[in-house]
């Protein structure tokens, strides 16, 4: 499979000696080490372990919400190293999109607005319309105009996923993205993730606990204590 | 239970939590404090400065001699003590003849400002506390050239003679009589029998003169009231004159208002930094009743760390201000004759006690609603706040604020305008807010220009916008209208009393004079004054009641009862009054008076009532026409009642008018004195330079005072700031990881923080503008001509504050990597 991958072409995410390091009052903590890993378009990858095994740590430095204190990662052949910090903000507005666990909904924004949000930012000029669009898709149409304490934590879920997808992005990062939901609301979330995944060819980095949902993935990788324990389909 | 309080409150400190709210209470304590201290300073400096025209700090006038056991009280009662006796008597000199105000003074006289006297001509002029040695007395230069003597002549008075041994230069209570018709001659008390002047009958005023401590003064004054009989009455600085009393009222009223408005804008950045506070502490809040924290013990912990906070936070505002008032009491030392008076323990306790009001009424309610934090948002974040109204939380502090602002400003009228003035304002900058916001929804942020997004961010956060609007017009509505008062007040307050205002009075004035002064005023290439004629008459009776002295309880309205009116004739009112009710004459044959709001309040006179005035036996009535208020600080000609033209005997007036000399034209009036011997010249030169000096050291202090009010306003911006800066580091954090660049989050940031501040800054210049011309026709009695230029400014600046506080805020969030704040 793996083969298969490298010949459709360049990677859309690589990794190359991925560390990061923070100091601690014991001295110098390695969060990450040595993290090498290539993505192709359309793959399916599950980041699974324990907590603190540096999961988060690693979809931060592939967004290039942070640099690492080794190592690179080029994003559709960029290196992030190379680019500053509104560069690396550039990289991600044309080609990723995210999912957290805690959802990250703008609070005082409605449902639509929110979705509204990263299309605005592209300077789409037909924002409103694509968002009303995405929202139906998720299924949440009737309550566009809610606000995010009106909704639940599924529904907060499925407005991030419409808001992840609504700028048609080649890389989708999802931090526990079940996380918070129920197993039967989690279950709806993942099929959704999935489904847009089969019909946009998005390339799919979800960090999890859930052996299930890394199941499902095409590739996993497995990190304890910032290391590479176990990549399966790699 | 207070160890945890203690070490819960010392690690909120730590992490910095409470320092927009500490600072708030410590400037609104030290701005409340250093003003409250510092006006109680000047105040009484004021005071005793007016007592200078008193000679006292307080005096007894009595039409016969005052009893010897008063003095012998007022000794006992630790205070100074001088006695002084008037009257109008003939002097002469060979052939000539003068009227003279003679004046025996006893030792110690004055007890407050100066009296000058050169001994000899060529003799430097000294500062005397003594009378003349017996057998000699002192003159007013106009005296000696009016009886053709030189110093050590003799003087005939009464029948004794005496040695001309000194010239009176300055003398503090000259003033005391505006219409003190003689010039003065000054003798020593023990000489006074063998002039044979003085009898039973004979008309002449005696004073009791007292100084020292306020405290031993109000003993004394306690004590003599009820002992004084008709036709005696205790004088303090008050009642010196009624120009010093406006001049000293005003400036009370200029200081007080920027006291007050100093302490509110506190409160509201309390009430601001508070509420971010408590939601900050929502979790903490609900992870403590998680763990079996009552209700009861969440009030209890809130309840203790701000009175703790507030006791401490006042201490430092109260040193704060203490210091801060001593340095302003040095700034402003050279402007004072005397030290200012020490400072009072009672201002601070007050601060104290207004620190813990306005710490407790305006911050603990967003606390306490704390305790309702429901514990399962441990679980679910989202969960809501049971809410209450702001007028239920901020209603019961604002009343008791009010209630001890009044207090100590002793001013209900000015508290109660500017506290609904502040409500008000309130109302409209929340309403016009709320419009603006809603005219924002229009704007969409499609496009991508980053400065559309942060138009749209206005709107889409109204509850947050309005807050900032608000708070951001109000802190800069008062800045503004401490400028507009500063200037446009002070500047139409000092206009009352402008450099040419009348410097001298010409009374006694004949009816045939008229024409030749008039042309003596033009021969000499001086402007002719205007002239006014007066009649002195006493009021006889009311709507056909007559009236005595007796039917009034109000001691003033004895006085005025008792003494004679000055009326005058006119056919259009005199510039410096204003016609309050009724109407003016239109005609010359119409019959009416128009009388003084004052005079009228006093003597329960209202329009339409009928009146009559005795003149020299012969009785005029007619209705009250209109009534006036006549600015007294003016120094213009000013009467409390006047008749139309024709309803007077002519032939009963003597005229009265007064003109402006300049410096350095004292020989036009030695012309003018040498031509018209009758009439009598009055120089309120010196006093008007007194009052003038006055009005210039008020309004250095309330530029001073109004710096604390832009701290205090300052303040207020800083906390509507800081209030939305949780949700923007977050929003911002949120909205770098769906890609937005740094420029963009700030270009939207601080357009929206120029937009709001532009807006804030036209509602305060609006609100400025209406309160400032409230302030000035209420409470000063100006008339206020708009300023154009705050508008501009008041926006420009609005933009400019606010967009660089937008770009400060943002700083932090655009400087961390958005992985911290995100996952």
């Amino acid at each position: 499979m793996s083969q298969q991958k490298h010949a459709e072409g360049r990677p859309i995410v690589r990794a190359e000696d991925l560390s990061k390091q923070v100091s601690s009052p014991d001295g110098p903590l390695d969060i990450l080490q040595g993290v090498n890993l290539d993505l192709q378009q359309s793959e399916t990858l599950a980041v699974v372990g324990a907590s603190g095994s540096g999961k988060s740590t690693l979809l931060g430095l592939l967004a290039g919400l942070d640099l690492p204190s080794r190592g690179r990662v080029e994003l559709n052949g960029q290196n992030l190293n190379s680019l500053d910090e509104d560069g690396r903000a550039r990289l991600r507005r044309e080609l990723l999109g995210f999912v957290f666990q805690s959802f990250h909904l703008l609070p005082s924004l409605t449902a639509l607005e929110n979705v509204m949000v990263p299309l605005e930012l592209v300077g789409h000029s037909d924002a409103r319309i694509l968002a009303e669009e995405w929202l139906q898709r998720v299924g949440l149409q009737p309550r566009r105009l809610h606000r995010p304490n009106q909704l639940s934590g599924g529904e907060q879920q499925r407005v991030a996923i419409a808001r992840a997808f609504a700028t048609s992005p080649q890389l989708l990062l999802a931090d526990e993205p079940t996380g918070n939901l129920d197993q039967q609301t989690g279950r709806k979330v993942i099929d959704l993730l999935f489904e847009l995944n089969r019909e946009h060819r998005t390339t799919l980095i979800l960090v999890t606990h859930d052996a299930v949902l890394a199941d499902q993935c095409s590739r996993r990788l497995e990190l304890a204590e910032g290391r590479l324990l176990q990549a399966s389909g790699c | 239970m207070l160890a945890f309080i203690l070490r819960s409150l010392w690690r909120e400190l730590a992490s910095g939590e409470l320092r927009v709210l500490l600072l708030g209470l410590i400037i609104g304590v030290g701005a409340f404090t250093s003003v409250a201290l510092f006006n109680e300073r000047v105040h009484q400096a004021m005071t005793h400065q007016a007592g200078e025209l008193l000679a006292a700090d307080l005096l007894v006038q009595s039409s016969s001699p005052l009893p010897e056991a008063w003095k012998q009280s007022a000794f006992g009662m630790g205070l100074q003590v001088a006695e002084t006796a008037s009257f109008r008597s003939m002097t002469l000199a060979g052939e000539r003849l003068q009227m003279a105000e003679v004046k025996a003074v006893t030792r110690g006289y004055p007890l407050r400002g100066r009296l000058l006297v050169a001994e000899t001509s060529g003799h430097p002029k000294q500062q005397r506390q003594t009378p003349p040695e017996s057998g000699s007395v002192w003159l007013e230069r106009q005296l000696l050239d009016r009886l053709g003597l030189k110093l050590g002549d003799e003087i005939q008075l009464g029948e004794s003679g005496f040695r001309i041994s000194g010239l009176i230069f300055e003398e503090p209570d000259r003033g005391g009589s505006l219409f003190s018709i003689a010039p003065r001659l000054m003798m020593n008390p023990v000489d006074l029998p063998a002039t044979g002047l003085l009898t039973v009958g004979s008309r002449a005023e005696y004073r009791l003169l007292l100084a020292g401590d306020a405290d031993a003064l109000e003993v004394f004054r306690g004590w003599i009231k009820p002992r004084l009989q008709a036709g005696q009455r205790l004088l303090g600085p008050r009642d010196s004159r009624r120009e010093l009393t406006s001049a000293l009222e005003r400036a009370e009223r200029f200081l007080g208002l920027a006291s007050l408005v100093s302490l509110l804008l506190a409160a509201v950045a309390i009430a601001m930094s508070a509420n971010r506070y408590a939601r900050r502490h929502l979790d903490n809040t609900a992870l403590l009743r998680c763990l079996g924290a009552s209700r009861q013990l969440i009030t209890r912990i809130f309840t203790g760390q701000l009175l703790l906070l507030g006791l401490g936070g006042s201490l430092i505002g109260l040193l704060f201000g203490y210091l801060v008032q001593h340095l302003l009491a040095a700034l402003l030392a050279g402007l004072f004759i005397q030290q200012l008076p020490p400072p009072t323990l009672q201002p601070l306790l007050l601060g104290l006690l207004i620190g813990l009001v306005t710490l407790t009424g305006f911050a603990l309610p967003p606390l306490l609603a704390l305790r309702n934090t429901p514990p399962l948002r441990v679980l679910r974040r989202e969960m809501p706040l049971p809410r209450l109204s702001r007028l239920a939380i901020y209603g019961p502090a604002l009343v008791v604020l009010t209630g001890l602002l009044a207090w100590q400003a002793a001013d209900w009228q000015l508290t109660l305008l500017v506290s609904l003035g502040m409500l008000a304002t309130l109302s409209l900058l929340t309403l016009v807010a709320w419009l603006m916001t809603r005219m924002l929804q229009r704007v969409s942020p499609s496009g991508g220009q980053p400065w559309r997004l942060g138009l749209a961010n206005i709107a889409r956060h109204p509850e947050v916008s309005i807050v900032q609007l608000v708070a951001v017009g109000l802190g800069m509505m008062v800045v503004l209208l401490l400028i507009l008062i500063r200037t446009d007040l002070l500047d139409a307050w000092r206009a009352t009393l402008p450099f040419e205002a009348p410097n001298h009075f010409l009374i006694n004035v004949q009816a045939d004079q008229l024409v030749p002064l008039e042309k003596f005023f033009r021969r000499q290439k001086h402007p002719a004054p205007v002239i006014y004629p007066m009649v002195r008459a006493r009021l006889h009776s009311l709507n056909g009641t007559p009236v005595d002295a007796e039917s009034y309880s109000e001691p003033r309205a004895k006085q005025l009862i008792q003494r004679e009116f000055n009326l005058s004739w006119m056919e259009r009112m005199p510039t410096s009054n204003r016609l309050v009710s009724g109407h003016w004459w239109n005609r010359t044959d119409e019959r009416g008076w128009s009388v003084e709001k004052g005079i009228a309040r006093a003597l329960g006179i209202q329009l339409g009532d009928r009146l009559t005035f005795e003149i020299a036996g012969q009785t005029v009535s007619a209705p009250v026409t209109s009534l006036r208020t006549v600015a007294w600080d003016s120094f213009e000609v000013n009467f409390f009642v006047i008749a139309p033209p024709g309803q007077l005997d002519v032939t009963q007036a003597s005229y009265i008018t007064a003109f402006f000399l300049p410096p350095g034209e004292e020989p036009f009036l030695a012309r003018l004195i040498t031509h018209f011997s009758n009439i009598t010249d009055i120089d309120v030169g010196a006093l008007m330079q007194r009052v003038r000096s006055i009005i210039d050291r008020v309004i250095l202090s309330v530029q001073f005072v109004s710096l604390f009010t832009l701290l205090a306003g300052l303040v207020v911006l800083l906390a509507a700031v800081q209030s939305s800066l949780d949700e923007r580091i977050r929003e911002a954090a949120i909205l770098r990881t769906l890609g937005a660049m740094k420029g963009q989050i700030r270009t939207a940031i601080v357009t929206e923080f120029m937009v709001l501040g532009a807006i804030a800054g036209l509602l305060a210049a609006l609100g400025a503008t209406l309160i400032a011309a409230l302030i000035a026709d209420q409470l000063f009695g100006l008339s206020y001509q708009g300023n154009l230029w705050i508008w501009p400014v008041s926006l420009i600046s609005g933009m400019l504050l606010m967009g660089a506080s937008g770009v400060l805020g943002v700083r932090s969030v655009l400087q961390k990597p958005p992985l911290q704040q995100i996952l």
